[in-house]
């Protein structure tokens, strides 16, 4: 029997909660979805082996030993994801900070804050974990079916290290409490997550591009300048990496690392816990005077009125904007390649089409959320005297105006150097657009324009279905640019997934 | 439309949810009145509201606005008909008279009409000073009479309101039932649904009693507590309040349910 209040009855209370939350999120409660959603997690987990194994087999065909070269790699991704748990941990600590929910009724009780926080602290560690364990997972499988069971020490590795990103991230946080206070400590934090997560990928990316002429995020940490000046192999900088490879040393000082990080974390910061959520929850939204008052009123029509308020919306939060340029950001690589080979090889920009339709696909998908399901006022938009066509339309075209405003810059240099494969990127980026707004449509809910960094986790089909269908349009946009007849084979997968995506999907609420 | 007797004329509308939300329910609303639509939690009202400002799709029945089939001229109905939630949503960042320009635009406005009818009801509702702050930092009783304003500005013959007194202070709500009543005066029809049944009582013309989603009871206030008084005056030996009368006709639907 688990006694009320303590550690275990508040980790059980959130595991319940958590649980039950995925659950619904992946069924909507229905066990035919369970079977549905269970046979397309597995066909998902599958294919991710299939494609791990064809990456490893041969590069661990060969004896794999512990040299400079082999450690840097390692170390290299290692950082990279280390740089996302960062990110991802900065994100859910602040949401542990700002988010009402249940916290209100808890704090009022005589209950421990701290005990509460310790779970929570516990449960980001375990989060930020999954998501790199499942990215890293197909390929730790492979390596281990490849070359023996010394591999299977990146998962314990990966976890210390969500321990330190936590602790890091829970510092920092506490650090911009105290400096900038609770009124702009949230955003900051947002911005930050945002710029940790994108920018170290995106800069090691852009470097491999100006100096070493390749695309890959690794290349870096492959180059001979790199790997020369780097420490010898017996020095502790390679801590990370022979643990990855299963050195129990250095696997098990890399895990008391991460243990005592947490722990001292979480001993240091756990008791101010209730008084930094009150702070938080005591700063009211400061008010905002609009520059130019004096102007004139203006009466649009309808659906420009319903896309000047899109814009508007988008344009007034710094938030909103940071997190839809996050997706932006990961087109800097793309342009500076495409400046670099501006007038050179017309072949090499081909590269550039499956980047681009991606990177459309994402943000186009974030941005069809928020017009469609961040709808501040559902119901004042509903009862308006227009046709629900017509607001639809309305909301896509703004979408869609500020996607051709971004993309369409980039589509005309890349025309200039390849007019083939900037016309299959433009049809990329547009049908991609247009089949993440598509599931947007169909997996359309009432939500407010702040939860835009939860729906991810609201709605796991919808996010599945947005991702594979912008990977599978990138890969047909390459091929065709690439002149391939492949091309037809990943357009039907993404034709496919779309049928699934619109099979599964809840009925629209929007009649 | 002018001409017909009827703001709104509800026939056999029926919504199941899990169970009955809305039971047959017919209700006939006169132009110009107030009309207090009144039931426990759960027993159909928002229900029906929604029905009637096309938010929501009924199972069966008819609806008419002002004489406009509304849900086979959905748009023409809404163009005459504002709706308020009792949760006034509002949009944080833009300001009350951006706000009033997007109504404006849904609701197709000539521009000088609308321009003169936003500072009118800005100035009307104590918002003028706060007309190019953005809402974001607004309480709900602001935030409350924004909405109100977003309902009016296009002069609607049929107002719905849900709970639209809920969160204001004395002053707003003494405010927000002039406004109404200065409306209805001018010929408009208000529709209100309210748990707070002083209001009703001073304010509604007519008051629909709904239970199980059935209208149980209809009539002025003294049509109702004639339904009731042989019961109420014996025991208390005073005129009947609409609560005394509103708990005797739930508890007696209850029963027969």
């Amino acid at each position: 029997m688990i006694g009320p209040t303590t550690l275990l009855w508040f980790a059980r209370h959130e595991f319940t909660l958590a649980w039950r939350d995925w659950k619904s999120m992946m069924t909507a409660g229905k066990a035919q979805r369970e079977r549905v959603a269970g046979v397309i997690v597995a066909v998902f987990v599958l294919g991710l082996h299939i494609l791990a194994y064809g990456v490893l087999v041969g590069p661990l065909s060969g004896e794999i030993g512990a040299d400079k070269s082999t450690l840097m790699t390692l170390t290299g991704a290692a950082a990279l994801a280390f740089a996302l748990m960062l990110s991802q941990a900065l994100e859910s600590i602040t949401r542990a900070f700002y988010s009402r929910s249940d916290l209100d009724l808890i704090l009022s009780s005589p209950a421990s804050a701290t005990r509460l926080f310790t779970v929570r602290i516990g449960a980001i560690v375990l989060s930020t974990a999954s998501l790199s364990v499942l990215l890293a997972a197909p390929f730790v499988n492979m390596a281990i079916y490849l070359d023996g069971w010394r591999w299977f020490a990146i998962y314990p590795a990966v976890a210390a290290l969500a321990a330190i990103a936590t602790a890091l991230s829970l510092a920092a946080t506490v650090a911009m409490f105290r400096t900038i206070g609770a009124r702009h400590t949230r955003l900051a934090a947002q911005i930050v997550a945002a710029v940790v997560g994108a920018g170290f990928l995106i800069g090691t990316q852009v470097i491999g591009i100006l100096y070493y002429g390749s695309y890959s995020r690794l290349a870096l940490f492959n180059t001979e300048a790199v790997v020369a000046s780097a420490p010898n192999e017996t020095s502790m900088f390679w801590l990370t990496a022979r643990a990855f490879m299963g050195e129990p040393t250095a696997l098990m000082a890399l895990s008391a690392f991460g243990l005592a990080v947490i722990t001292a974390a979480v001993v240091a910061f756990a008791g101010g816990f209730g008084a930094l959520v009150i702070e938080a929850a005591g700063i009211s939204e400061s008010r905002w005077r609009n520059i130019g008052c004096k102007r004139a009123f203006r009466v649009p029509s309808p659906r420009r009125a319903l896309r000047i308020k899109e814009w508007q919306l988008l344009a007034r939060d710094p938030w909103l904007v940071s997190q839809s340029l996050m997706q932006v950001l990961y087109l800097i690589p793309p342009a500076v390649l495409l400046w670099q080979k501006f007038g050179g090889s017309a072949s090499a920009v081909i590269i550039l089409a499956p980047v681009l339709v991606m990177a459309i696909g994402q943000l186009a998908g974030g941005l069809a959320w928020l017009a469609i399901s961040g709808e501040d006022a559902p119901d004042l938009v509903a009862s308006a005297p227009l046709p629900p066509r017509a607001i639809i339309r309305a909301k896509i075209e703004a979408v869609l105006l500020i996607i051709v405003v971004i993309v369409g810059p980039l589509v005309l240099m890349m025309a200039l150097v390849n007019l083939w494969a900037a016309t299959m990127t433009a049809l990329g980026v547009a049908i991609a657009s247009a089949s993440a707004v598509a599931i947007q449509l169909w997996f359309q809910s009432e939500s407010k324009r702040s939860n835009f960094r939860r729906r991810q986790t609201a709605s796991k089909a919808s996010t599945f279905a947005e991702a594979f269908s912008s990977i599978l349009w990138a890969g047909t946009a390459a091929l065709a640019a690439a002149g391939s007849w492949f091309a037809v084979l990943f357009g039907g997968a993404a034709i496919f997934v779309l049928m699934i995506a619109k099979v599964i999907s809840p009925r629209a609420a929007y009649q | 439309m002018i001409n017909q007797p009827h703001a709104l004329q509800i026939t056999a509308l029926k919504k199941t949810f899990d169970s009955p939300a809305v039971d047959n329910l017919s209700l006939t609303v006169h132009r110009g009145e107030i009309y207090a639509l009144l039931g426990p939690n759960g027993a159909g009202k928002t229900t029906t509201l929604r029905m009637v400002a096309g938010l929501l799709a009924p199972d069966a029945g008819n609806i008419s606005v002002c004489g406009i089939d509304a849900l086979a001229n959905a748009a023409t109905a809404k163009s005459v008909t504002a709706w308020v939630p009792d949760e006034p949503l509002v949009y944080d960042k833009l300001s009350p008279l951006e706000y009033l320009e997007f109504v404006a635009g849904l609701w197709g406005m000539e521009e000088a009409e609308a321009g003169r009818r936003a500072n009118d009801l800005l100035d009307w509702l104590g918002l003028s000073d706060n007309a190019h702050e953005r809402c974001q930092g607004f309480s709900k009783g602001m935030r409350q009479k924004v909405a109100l304003a977003g309902a009016l500005i296009h002069d609607p013959d049929l107002i719905i309101l849900d709970e639209p007194l809920t969160g204001l202070d004395a002053g707003s709500g003494r405010l927000v039932k002039a406004v109404l009543r200065e409306h209805v005066d001018r010929g408009v029809t208000v529709i209100m649904t309210t748990h707070i049944l002083d209001v009703a009582e001073r304010m509604a013309d007519r008051i629909g009693v709904i239970a199980h989603g059935r209208l149980i009871a209809e009539g002025t206030l003294a049509d109702l507590r004639a339904r009731t008084a042989s019961t109420l005056t014996s025991e208390t030996g005073i005129e009947a309040s609409l609560e005394d009368v509103f708990l005797e006709l739930v508890a007696g639907e209850d029963l027969a349910a």
